[in-house]
């Protein structure tokens, strides 16, 4: 089974690569951009019958750090 | 004094730290590779030196911070051991959850490599006994992830407690209330991002630095 994470800033956390990026987009002429923030996603390939615990504890100890990130884990069906 | 100098995977200040400890104490540290589960007994002195260990890979510190040695470092941090962690060092402290808050990008973007001015806030300190209070001097950064961040209610209680130890006078990477390094609530770990090691000879052109680690030799000779 696969499973994704999405690590994200807390709201209200500073996040200058977010705003550089808004700054490049709108130097592109793209108007209308209220806000950018900038966070990434971890793919998991697991063992079929991972628990949903585990994959949280794999983000609380190691994926995320939880002072300044908060995450979200979506599961995949494999493809039979 | 038996000092360690733990070496990550893309530590590049673990020669300069080891060479500013054995200079101030005599006594060349031992080199410990981040994959031993042990320091050398009697140790009693840490340090976590500068670098880029394992690529910043996922964010500054993480993969270090989970190896096998920080287990070891950790539970000498629990007895007492002074722990001292540079630039990455510092990063490696918050990812262990040794230190609170967090390090992250340069509000600026940039990598920002030169003297700064700092203030000393605590010369009470293990590290900081022989700076005098309010003292102001000058150490090298250089560190894109530099921006301490913590809730406000961390950064009230670090600065209540005394253990914001060095501020910076200037702008130099958007940390949260000009903070430069912080103390555990024991007092036994700091956390800088300046480098110490980088200005403790004249060849170096600035010596600020060194008083720390006499500081140190003193409090572990107490």
């Amino acid at each position: 089974m696969k499973a994704r994470v999405f690590v994200t800033l807390k709201p209200g956390v500073l996040d200058p690569q977010g705003k550089a990026i808004h700054h490049a987009l709108e130097g592109l002429g793209f108007g209308g951009v209220n806000d950018v923030r900038a966070g990434k996603l971890i793919e998991l390939d697991l063992a079929d019958g991972t628990s949903d615990e585990d994959i949280e504890g794999m983000c609380r100890k190691l994926l995320a750090n939880t002072v300044i990130e908060n995450f979200r884990i979506e599961r995949l069906e494999t493809a039979a | 004094m038996n000092s360690a100098v733990i070496v990550f995977p893309g530590s590049n200040c673990d020669r300069d730290l080891a060479v500013a400890i054995e200079q101030v104490t005599g006594r060349a540290p031992a080199m410990v590779w981040h994959r031993d589960t042990e320091l050398p007994d009697g140790t009693d002195f840490i340090g976590l030196p500068g670098g880029f260990s394992y690529g910043d890979y996922l964010r500054s510190g993480a993969m270090a911070a989970r190896s096998p040695i920080m287990r070891a470092v950790t539970d000498a941090a629990g007895r007492g051991v002074p722990v001292l962690g540079v630039c990455n060092g510092f990063q490696v402290l918050t990812e262990t959850g040794l230190l609170p808050g967090a390090l992250m990008r340069n509000a600026g973007l940039n990598f920002v490599c030169r003297p700064v001015p700092l203030r000393v806030e605590n010369s009470q300190s293990l590290f900081t006994s022989q700076y005098s209070a309010g003292e102001e001097i000058a150490i090298p950064v250089a560190h894109h992830d530099g921006n301490f961040q913590a809730d406000a209610a961390t950064l009230d209680r670090l600065e209540g407690e005394g253990r914001v130890v060095f501020r910076y006078l200037d702008s130099v990477n958007g940390s949260a209330r000009g903070i430069a390094g912080i103390l555990n609530d024991a007092g036994n770990v700091l956390g800088m991002m300046p480098h110490p090691e980088r200005a403790i000879e004249a060849a170096h052109g600035n010596t600020d630095g060194r008083k720390l680690f006499e500081g140190l030799v003193e409090s572990v000779a107490a």
